[in-house]
Formats: structure tokens, sequence, C-alpha cells
């Protein structure tokens, strides 16, 4: 059992509030994924737990133990970190072995211990080598290993990925997938990049200026994002955002005049809107489709971005807004073509003018 | 071609300009060690002989005027000790600057380096009258804290440039792997910046073995180092030039051979770990 709580967690530097705030449960054996734009305190908020950051103020709980005051290593938990920080003077095994060392372990059990993690990572041909002559997918492993010796109650990844080129960052990602259904442990990992959050996380959480704007599964923040924050930073490309006027307010749904005149219906909670309001509708690029028939928007083709599996079209909007419309790989449309495009209202999200969901009248389910 | 042919006429004129600047500063060297097998007569010759019938009659008379081994044990032991000592007080020093760093760490580096433009003569009164009342005066214990004291600001600085160099992840990573602040500054730190703190060792002992100052003005027989040796054959009676010139020699052999080995080290520590 490892479980890591969060309470009214804060961190003020001399002249400026990082963390302002962050409340979070986090179960034994999640994968728990802190997403963010750069700056949003999401590294600060993992070296706080790490221990690396004091906690100016809230309690931070792991096993229900307050933490606030223990050292970095007396907390149970490992780190890898971004930069892998492996002692570059030592060989890969006594890298993993060191934490042993300190512990005063003997040196045959400490040999047995990095033997056995180097077997689980397929490090054991390295592990008289200097980090030096590791390559990067390597050193990674290493350090993911110099983590597993310690066997800690909790794993901590400080973009753990981002050093790594595209390749080997897939393969990666797949590995700590694997790691992470073998060991059941709890994992907390940062990262910028929404897809390895997607792919990875149990839960999700993304924070924005020292605070948390959402905390879901991938899927529940996909689908009911709380904002437009989170409506546009998760999901790539982007979600597609246009300023819509109020036509009429009812029970059930909502209807909203488009940009070049059209009118649709928007399955959303009345709540505050009132006819004249200019709420912004948000709609993903995936949820799009050209169709003649249909069509609620018309616009001109400015950049085709073709993916050989999908196409991304981005149309000039009457208004002067441009719309990512995801479609077919081998779909005939050309450059400067006028398209017709279809909005389903049913795939449509509305924010009110201070950037916060409508509730939508019944909530999708997330997996069939 | 023309650009390349420029370029080659700039790589040979730095080249002779690096020779002529390398031979200007060897050349007293060169002339001291000369002068030092030449007699008394043709060391002060007009025009200077080159060539010459080498005598060692100068080094024989040093020995028997004055105990060399005895002045050069001083000076290797001062050195060696104030370099050890400095060290022991600039390692934890530096590592509290280099990654706990408050507002005024800055501040105190720059003050630190402001006690090397003090004349040293301003202080030396004082120090003096300290020395006799602590019986300090003519000790070896005496000139070493001297010595600490005056090489460790720039002991601190370039520790603290080398520890700068460590990427903080790497410390960081130990004390999650359970490392004490000491066991942190041994097993992790210091091995990795060893070459620097080698380097700065290497400089400390040399500028210890060069001063001057102290070492005349508070010592006489017993902890006496290679400086006042030379300086003793600079006589009432008049200047022994070619004797001057075989003391002089004899000085700075032991550290001209340490240095030329460990040239490598040396100019690393000098370029301040600006150069990698």
């Amino acid at each position: 059992m490892s479980t890591v709580t969060l309470r009214d967690i804060r961190k003020r530097y001399t002249d400026a509030d990082v963390i302002k705030g962050v409340d979070l449960d986090i179960n034994d054996g999640e994968f728990v994924v802190f997403v963010g734009p750069s700056g949003c305190g999401k590294s600060t908020l993992l070296r706080m737990i790490a221990g690396l950051e004091e906690i100016t103020s809230g309690d931070l709980l792991i096993d229900s133990d307050r933490m606030n005051d223990v050292p970095p290593d007396k907390r149970g938990l490992a780190m890898v970190f971004q930069t892998y920080a492996l002692y570059p003077h030592m060989t890969v095994a006594e890298n993993m072995a060191f934490s042993l060392r300190l512990a005063g372990v003997p040196k045959a059990r400490r040999h047995e211990r990095a033997q056995d993690v180097a077997r689980i990572l397929q490090l054991e041909p390295l592990l008289n080598r200097k980090p030096r002559a590791l390559s990067g997918g390597q050193r990674q492993r290493v350090a993911i290993g110099r983590a597993l010796v310690r066997n800690p109650k909790v794993f901590l990844f400080d973009e753990p990925l981002s050093n790594l080129d595209a390749a080997l960052r897939v393969q990666m990602r797949i590995e700590l997938a694997s790691l992470h259904d073998t060991l059941k442990s709890t994992m907390i990992y940062v990262t910028h990049d929404q897809v390895e959050a997607m792919t990875l996380a149990d839960k999700i959480v993304v924070l924005q200026g020292g605070v948390i704007e959402q905390v879901g599964s991938p899927l529940d923040l996909y689908h009911h994002p709380h904002n437009l924050f989170v409506a546009g930073f998760i999901g790539s490309p982007r979600m597609n955002f246009l300023t819509v006027t109020v036509t009429d307010v009812n029970s059930s749904a909502t209807t909203v005049k488009l940009p070049g005149g059209e009118t649709i219906s928007i399955p959303v909670q009345p709540r505050n809107l009132a006819v004249g309001d200019r709420p912004t509708l948000g709609i993903r690029p995936e949820h799009l489709r050209f169709d003649r028939t249909n069509a609620t928007i018309h616009g001109e083709v400015k950049v085709v971005e073709r993916l050989g599996g999908e196409t991304f079209a981005y149309v000039n909007l009457p208004g002067g807004d441009t719309m990512v419309v995801k479609t077919d790989g081998d779909t005939p449309v050309q450059l400067h073509d006028q398209v017709p495009i279809y909005l389903n209202g049913d795939r449509c999200h509305l924010f009110d003018p201070q950037g916060m969901t409508i509730p939508r009248a019944e909530l999708r389910p997330l997996t069939v | 071609m023309s650009s390349a042919s420029s370029k080659r006429y700039r790589y040979l004129f730095v080249t002779v300009l690096g020779w002529l600047a390398a031979a200007l500063l060897f050349f007293p060297i060169f002339w001291m060690v000369l002068t030092s097998f030449k007699t008394e007569v043709e060391a002060i010759a007009l025009p200077p002989k080159l060539f010459f019938q080498p005598t060692f009659e100068n080094y024989i008379t040093i020995q028997e005027r004055a105990d060399y081994f005895s002045f050069a044990m001083n000076s290797i032991v001062i050195s060696v000790g104030s370099t050890l000592l400095a060290l022991i007080l600039a390692i934890p020093a530096a590592y509290a600057m280099a990654f706990f760093p408050t507002k005024r760490t800055k501040g105190t580096l720059l003050w630190m380096l402001s006690t090397k433009m003090l004349p040293p003569v301003g202080v030396l009164v004082p120090i003096y009258l300290l020395f006799r009342d602590s019986n300090l005066l003519d000790t070896r214990i005496g000139l070493t804290i001297i010595y600490t004291l005056i090489n460790l600001p720039i002991v601190v600085w370039m520790i603290y440039t080398f520890f700068k160099d460590v990427p903080k992840d790497i410390l960081e990573a130990g004390r999650m792997d359970g490392a004490s602040p000491k066991q942190e500054v041994f097993h992790v730190l210091m091995p990795l910046s060893l070459p620097g703190i080698a380097s700065t060792a290497l400089l400390a002992i040399i500028l210890s073995w060069n001063e001057a100052f102290w070492s005349l003005n508070l010592t006489t027989t017993n902890a006496a180092p290679l400086t006042t040796f030379i300086a003793s054959f600079s006589s009432p009676q008049g200047l022994f030039w070619a004797q001057l010139s075989a003391a002089s020699t004899l000085a700075i052999a032991p550290i001209l051979i340490f240095g030329w080995l460990s040239q490598r080290q040396l100019v690393r520590g000098l370029t301040f770990g600006a150069v990698k």
C-alpha cells in the first residue's frame, strides 16, 4: 500500500507563489501524470513530494504519514531525472547500487540486487561500463534501474523521456507502461507532452500557473474538460475554438449562431446563458467532417498537411478564425478549395465567457 | 584562394607571436641558469658572454654557506601544509556557496577576493605583533597559517567555479539515494571535480612556494623557506650575481620540475574552469 496525499500544498519563493494550494489523492498502484505548459509548477510539485524542495505550507502524506520534514531518502521514494543524473565516475553496477552502499548493505548483497534489476531492464552486458559509454536509451534504463534497486513505495519521474529522440521515446514509453504493469507500484510522472500523459496515465493532473485545472482519467479529460485551458491542452491537434452567439436556450439544448450565419443546437444544460450571449464553441479536429449535404459552415483551405494515414486541413472561416479538420489520408481536398464543413452539435463543447465548460445535458460514456 | 592564404599568414603570425612571448617569458630563467654556471667575473662581463667554460663552483660555495635542504624542506612542508589546510577549509565553503547560495553569496565571494587587493604591508605590524605574542615567529606552523589565509580566497573561488560545473541533478540524485551532505561531498562531488581540485592545489602550492614578503618578515632560520634562502645571498658586501643565480636556480628547480610534470592540470586551473 502506497498512497500519496497532498493537502493544500503551497510553495512560495521570496518574490512569487509557485504552487498555490494543491489538493490531490494518489491511490496505491496508480500511474499519475502531472502535465502542463512549462512554468506551470509541475516539476516543482514533484520535487516537493521528493523532498528536494521545501513545502511552504500544507501537508504531504505518504501512506498517511506526514512527510513535510522527512529527508528525501527517508520518504521511501525513488526519482528518475530528466538528465538521468547518473554518477559519471561509477560503473552501471555501482550507479545502481549506490543507495545500498550508502545504506551499508554488504557488497555481495549489493551486487546480487544490481544483477536482479539489470536482468529486468536488460542491462546485464553493460554492468561494468561507465555512463559515458552508454547511449541515451541505455542511460535512461540505468536511471530507472537505480530507482528500482531501492524498491521504493513510489516512483517519481521528472520528464524522463524528453532527452530521447522520437523513436526511442515511443519505445521507452511502452517499456514504462509495461514496467508499471509488472511492478504495480505507485508512479508519479511529470511531462509537458500530452501524448505521454494520455498514453501512460491512469489519472492525469493538468496544472497551470501553480493550480490544478482538472484531475481525471485521460478519456475523462478528453471528453469532459472542465474549462477552455484543459480543452485546448488535451488532444492533438488542439481543439478548435469559435466565438458564437446564443439564439435560443431551452432545458435540453442551446442554439448558437456560427460565424457563417448557420445555427446549430448543442445539448448542454441551460445554466446562466441567455439569448445574445457570446460563449466559445469548441470542437475537436477529429469530430469535423467535410459534408456537402449537411454543411453548417464554409471556408477556404489555407494549408493541407498530409501525414499519410490522415490529413489535416487548415480552413479559413468567414469571421477570420481558422479551423483544423482531421480527415482521411487520401481525401481529395486541395489548397484554396472552398469546403463545406459539418459540425455535429452533439460533439461540440460550449464554454461560458469566463472559460468554464457548460455541462452537457447528458454525460457521454467514456468507453463503450 | 586569397582567404586561404590570408588565413595561413594569420596562423603564421600568431605562431611567431606565441614563440616570441614564450621566449620573452623564458629568457630570464634561461639567463639565470646560464649565469649560475659562470664565474663572478664572467657573470658581470660586458658584453654578456653566451659561451664560456661552465663551473659548479657557485653551487659548491652555496652549499658551504647555507644548508639548502633544510630551506627546501621548509618550503615543501609549508607549501603542501598550507595547501591542504586551505582545501580542507575551502571545499565545505565552496560546497555551501555553490549549492546553497543565499542573497549574499556573490557579495561574500567578492569580499574574499577583495582581501587580495590589500597591500600586505598594511597589516605587517599587527600580524608581526600577533605572531610575536603567540610565539609563532620563525615557525613552520606560523607561516603555514599565513599562507593558508593568503591563498584561501583564490582556492575558494576556484573550487566554487569547479563545483558550479557539476550538474545539480547528480547531487540531488545522491540525496535521493540517501547521501548525507558529507557523503554527497566525498562520494559524488569530489570525485567529479577532482581535476579541478588538483589544479587548484597545484596553483596554491606554487603561490606558496613563491611567496617572499611574509617569509622574509616572519622567519629567520628555523622555518625559513627557499625565498629567504635566495635573499640571504644579496649580502651587504654587494651582489654576487653568479652565486645569487645559482641559489635562485636551486630554489625554483623543485617547483619548476613539479610544474612541468603537471602542466595540463595547471593550464586548466589557471583558466578557472572556463575552458573544458
